[in-house]
């Protein structure tokens, strides 16, 4: 593949004239899905798929262009000769471009994976038998994803990965579940069965009659995967250069009033223990780590080569979108064995559910509890809980009401396959809250 | 193209129970302008087919974006393969579903093709609007822009079936973005739900040119408004926000695969049951929900869904009683119920699921002056900012970006930050008055977010204003 994505690249290259540039970004995947109702199949294929983008330059004046291949460099190369010539077509008519910025400095880099995938119908029929007797629902998906850049300065990168992700969740009655993942890069048997165990041994809590709690303030305990979702949600706004100067983020409070979160709140782009690629759309090498809050403090945005064009500022090789693959919650001091005895009375909360923000400029987010959620008394958990609506300010669940964060933390491959499969990752502990506001 | 690709089908399509191919082209062409400054001028071309295989009771697909006969046969072996590796481990008995033999075309109406002017008039659209935003300081960015999608759509069964659709779709955007301090409002146009089928006679039809100083004023005035005030009390939604009302808690809760289960890992269940349909009450006397792809200008109409069912109109909810789900061929056969032809996949590389389609609220016979007269507190709210609903799509919280305040039959003061919540099951039971054809406006969204593996969709909302009584509303921090 990356053989296949240099040929196209040098072929591009010489497709230039006079002094036309070129940035080509490359992705493609071979994927299998298998999605799983009631334990058994409800759809199940495969997709392999493989698109280039070109952006032609020439000055300050740039057209960018996407096209999908086939696979077969014979035809690839036609359509992208056919590309060039029309992106030079559009080139007369658009003006100087005063905010393209791309790197001229070569650093290639190449990260290779070695497949160690199980079969996805092997995995499948694995999956099939340790749910007999649960109501499962999900999907399992694995392959192959690679992504290349290449510019006509003679940069090559190159990024494969080999990976499967079983998304998943296991329903007792109603709407009263056990969510869980189980990702990786090879399949191990004994590590899908100890997580299969967990998830029937949380279904002990299940068979209690559910409590409906009024709307309040509550001490709750938000476990890894619903921090994932409050990181998703901050990062949707939160953290992006462009945000910033056009006073549309939503940590607005931090920036121009001096607000801060708790001080054991540090937040990173952490590229290094990260799993997605290391460079961006413009050729720039993403830093091992960008501090984004540091003990409360906001410190850095994400900025995108764009954005760092039109600020002056240096980019850190930001994605267009100056949202982050690979953000790092440090972690706190509470042992998570104590979090039952710590949370004492109040709510055990497992996930979150389609968070927006409510008040973009105070960053106070809503959104529903779902799966799991238990009522804990006395460092005991006492019974489900139906799902409930917060409505709540990032200052208050990550500052003055935040009592801790575990010491422990979960390592969450992004599971999303909007158009292609996500690279993305979190590394984030649980978070311990006094007063949090449930509305409804 | 579309003459080769049958032909080269009808020689790999493997001896099975059943088998379709669906390709998709899709040409992108995305032009803005921000801050008056052109931003890159982006095209892009999707193009891919999916062939889909049926064999005894197991399904398989395959996506592929080679098109040459090898590929095609790779595809089509890979997709037999999953069928027979699937049958007796499937959640439903895909013998059993009558797969339908289309025939036929549609095509979107276009007045004034894209093409029909240069690039540099188009741009030039885009500049004079975003030159009329910047009217204050304050104003610290804004944007005008317009995307336009040429998609076909080639649907073929091994046993005849040949369904030819292109379309033709428009979405434009705006907006105005104002802050003072730690303040930042933002008024845009319609969100991105001004989005249709059709040329660039959609700019006319929604008052596209010249709605930039418009834009300004009121991002301006939001910055000074007070907070929305907390309460319960009438409130007025304006067709930008009826969209999302009617999609989030109409729309998704009566898709069937939740209902059946298909969505419980992400998108969520549904708190409809299928007990429910024919005698269930979802809202007052006033409530008329169709599923209707016959108003071509609007977003998702169509001549046939992706598995190649017909598409017709059907009322979905009548006098506030519900009466069918929104459930494609395969669904409708699970459950042993009639649904619409709702099928649909976002691209070649996804499998078709039960998505809306067109679903519209039709009108009523109240003037917007007779509603606001009839309310004596209350808020008037347009254009959606803010979504959030439960997995069973019944506690809900929405936003938007303005509001104002009704006293005594009379608008008043502007509000900012106008939030309310509610319940579904109870909410539409509530709808007070329904405006009349004066007030209706033909809506959608680009991106719709579901099904695993994810999907982002077309989806077409029509909608008067409309009264609701006793909402629990509330403002900002």
């Amino acid at each position: 593949m990356q053989h296949y994505f240099n040929s196209l690249a040098d072929h591009v290259n010489g497709r230039l004239q006079g002094e036309e540039r070129f940035l080509m970004n490359f992705g493609a995947e071979d994927s299998d899905f298998v999605r799983l109702n009631h334990a058994q199949v409800r759809q199940a294929g495969s997709v392999r798929q493989r698109i280039v983008s070109i952006d032609l330059i020439a000055g300050q004046r740039h057209a960018p262009g996407m096209v999908c291949l086939s696979g077969d460099a014979e035809l690839d190369r036609d359509r992208l000769s056919r590309l060039v010539e029309e992106l030079r077509g559009k080139l007369a008519f658009l003006p100087e471009d005063p905010y393209l910025l791309y790197s001229t400095d070569v650093r290639s880099t190449e990260h290779h994976a070695e497949n160690q995938l199980l079969p996805a119908h092997e995995a499948v029929a694995q999956i099939q038998d340790a749910a007999k007797g649960l109501d499962l629902v999900g999907l399992y998906a694995s392959g192959g994803i690679h992504s290349g850049f290449a510019n006509s300065f003679g940069q090559r990168n190159w990024f494969s990965s080999y990976s499967f992700n079983f998304d998943f969740s296991a329903y007792h009655h109603g709407d009263k579940a056990v969510k869980a993942d189980y990702a990786g890069f090879r399949w191990d048997p004994a590590g899908f069965a100890a997580k299969m165990s967990s998830v029937r041994e949380q279904f002990s809590y299940l068979t209690r009659e559910a409590r409906t709690i009024k709307p309040g303030h509550y001490r709750v305990y938000l476990a890894p995967a619903a921090v994932w979702d409050l990181m998703s949600t901050l990062a949707w706004g939160g953290f992006g250069l462009k945000d910033h100067r056009t006073k549309q983020t939503t940590l607005i409070r931090m920036t121009e009033e001096g607000a801060k979160l708790h001080p054991t709140i540090t937040l990173m782009e952490n590229v290094k223990e990260g799993v997605a690629a290391a460079f961006n759309g413009a050729g720039f090498i993403k830093p091992d780590q960008t501090t984004i809050i540091e003990r409360g403090a906001f410190k850095n945005c994400l900025a995108s080569a764009r954005s760092a064009k039109e600020y002056g500022v240096p980019t850190n090789g930001a994605s267009e979108a100056e949202t982050p693959d690979s953000l790092d919650l440090a972690a706190g001091e509470i042992p998570r064995e104590e979090i039952l005895s710590r949370l004492g009375t109040g709510l055990y909360v497992n996930n979150l559910h389609y968070l927006n923000y409510s008040d973009r400029p105070a960053c106070r987010m809503t959104g529903m509890t779902r799966f799991a959620t238990f009522w804990v008394e006395n460092g005991s958990i006492a019974a489900p809980v139906n799902v409930m609506r917060f409505d709540e300010t990032i200052y208050r669940v990550l500052g003055e009401n935040l009592i801790g964060l575990t010491r422990e933390r979960d390592f969450v491959l992004d599971s999303q396959t909007y158009f292609a499969r996500s690279t993305s990752s979190q590394r984030v502990p649980g978070a311990l809250v006094e007063g949090f506001h449930f509305t409804l | 193209m579309l003459d080769k690709l049958e032909e080269r089908f009808r020689r790999v399509a493997p001896k099975a129970d059943f088998c379709s191919l669906r390709f998709v082209e899709e040409k992108t062409q995305t032009l803005s302008v921000r801050q008056n400054v052109v931003q890159p001028a982006t095209s892009a071309v999707d193009i891919g087919v999916m062939i889909t295989v049926v064999e005894g009771s197991g399904m398989g697909y395959a996506g592929t974006s080679d098109l040459s006969e090898d590929g095609l046969r790779r595809a089509a072996d890979q997709a037999h393969q999953w069928a027979r590796r699937t049958a007796g481990r499937t959640v439903v008995d895909f013998a059993k579903v009558p797969m339908p033999r289309p025939e036929g075309e549609y095509r979107s109406p276009v007045r004034t093709p894209w093409e029909s002017i240069s690039l540099a008039e188009k741009i030039e659209i885009l500049r004079a609007e975003s030159a009329s935003i910047a009217v204050d300081p304050r104003i610290v960015d804004w944007e005008a822009s317009l995307s336009q999608v040429e998609l076909e759509t080639l649907f073929l069964t091994a046993d005849g079936g040949r369904a030819v659709q292109r379309f033709s779709y428009l979405i434009p955007y705006m907006s105005a973005t104002a802050n003072q301090g730690a303040e930042t409002q933002t008024r845009s146009l319609g969100g991105r739900g001004l989005c249709r089928q059709g040329g660039l006679e959609v700019l006319d039809a929604i008052h596209y040119r010249n709605s930039g100083p418009r834009l300004a004023a009121e991002a301006l005035e939001l910055l000074t408004a007070p907070n929305c005030p907390s309460g319960q009390m009438d409130v007025i939604l304006a067709p930008d926000q009826m969209i999302l009302q009617i999609h989030e808690s109409i729309g998704h809760p009566l898709e069937l695969d939740r209902i059946l289960g298909d969505e419980r890992n992400y998108a969520g269940t549904s708190f409809v049951t299928m007990d429910m349909f024919g005698s269930y009450r979802y809202g007052s006397d006033l409530l008329n929900i169709t599923y209707d792809p016959t108003r071509t200008e609007q977003f998702a109409s169509y001549g046939f869904d992706d598995d190649g069912l017909k598409a017709e109109r059907q009322f979905i909810i009548r006098n506030g009683i519900l009466e069918r789900p929104l459930g494609g061929i395969t669904s409708q056969a699970r459950a042993g119920v009639e649904g619409v032809a709702n099928s649909r996949a976002t691209s070649w590389n996804r499998p078709p699921i039960d998505r809306m389609a067109n679903l519209n609220l039709e009108p009523g016979t109240s003037s917007l002056e007779e509603m606001i007269a009839a309310v004596e507190r209350g808020i008037f709210m347009r254009t959606n900012v803010s979504w959030s609903i439960d997995d069973s799509r019944n506690k809900f919280q929405f936003g938007c970006e303005w509001g104002q305040l009704i006293e005594n039959g009379k608008l008043t003061q502007v509000v900012k930050k106008p939030n309310y919540r509610g319940i579904s099951a109870t909410f539409w039971r509530n709808l007070k008055m329904v405006g009349r054809e004066s007030t209706f406006e033909v809506l959608g969204t680009p991106n719709c977010g579901k099904g695993e593996p994810n999907q982002v969709i077309r989806v077409g909302h029509a909608s008067p204003t409309c009264l609701f009584t006793q909402v629990d509303v509330f403002g900002g921090e």
